[in-house]
């Protein structure tokens, strides 16, 4: 399956883009949330957007992944948004409660 | 009409995406909605990363390119997750079952948002993501002997794309 490359992490500005990959499950989260937490180190980076636009598949492995980095951000008054997701991925966000601490923000 | 199909896999991460692949292949032929085989894959996903993850403690490890797996490390095969799919008539039942450590207090595990790995960055969310898929959820579990996970949902209820908003 293809995993995410560095060109899927983009800061600009004060946010830190992730474009998700095709199906995000257990087998890939971990690569994802080490790269971006590499930025969010490096970099001064405030907000954190998960675009959702190639996304067709979302596990529990993905709701980890956004709030760990939402743990990572929150305390210095950083959001988490999402964009481009689908009626499945919203359906997700929604059952697991993660629509209170993100903003989903319509395309 | 009865129709049914087993599988069993090494218990590495790299085999989740094909468990749930295989799944929504095998009901295909019932031309489920959208919805319907999402929520499948996303069910059976849950069910065999826990079965790797917390049965096996993710022992095997993922394989990648280059690195030896862990059968050439240490002689021993890697532990295996077995997926039985039944279908009768529209119903669909999964088994998904494991021979790993197993849990100790299962309605523990099933409480939402409680895991035992949380540097793993696992959500919790997983037997409750089960349940709200699939139209009935039953765990057993040995613990030193392992789990069987088994899930029913009926087929062909579905809504119509856009017909719920």
């Amino acid at each position: 399956m293809e995993q995410v490359t560095r060109e899927d992490f983009q800061v600009i500005d004060n946010c830190l883009m992730i474009r998700l990959p095709e199906e995000i499950d257990h087998h890939g989260a971990g690569l994802i949330c080490e790269s971006a937490d590499r930025l969010l180190l490096r970099e001064d980076v405030c907000n954190v957007v998960f675009d959702f636009e190639n996304t067709r598949f979302m596990d529990s492995s993905g709701i980890g992944i956004i709030m760990g980095r939402y743990r990572k951000i929150s305390c210095f008054g950083g959001k988490v948004y999402a964009i481009h997701a689908d009626r499945q991925i919203q359906r997700i966000l929604r059952l697991s409660g993660l629509n209170k601490i993100v903003e989903v923000l319509e395309s | 009409m009865k129709n049914e199909m087993e599988l069993i896999f090494d218990a590495v991460s790299d085999n989740e995406g094909f468990a749930r692949v295989a799944v929504a292949a095998f009901v295909s032929h019932l031309n489920p909605t959208l919805e319907e085989i999402s929520d499948i894959k996303t069910a059976v996903s849950e069910a065999v990363t826990n079965a790797i993850i917390h049965g096996y403690e993710n022992l095997y490890g993922y394989i990648r390119p280059g690195e030896m797996t862990y059968k050439e490390r240490s002689g021993t095969n890697s532990g295996k997750v077995w997926l039985h799919c039944t279908l009768e008539e529209d119903m669909l039942h999964i088994e998904v079952r494991d021979k790993g450590k197993g849990i100790d207090n299962v309605e523990r595990a099933m409480e939402p948002l409680f895991t035992t790995k949380p540097e793993l960055e696992r959500s919790g969310m997983g037997f409750a993501f089960m349940e709200a898929f699939m139209d009935d959820l039953e765990v057993e579990s040995r613990p030193g002997e392992g789990t069987i996970v088994r899930m029913k949902k009926k087929m062909g209820v579905g809504d119509w794309i856009g017909g719920e908003e």
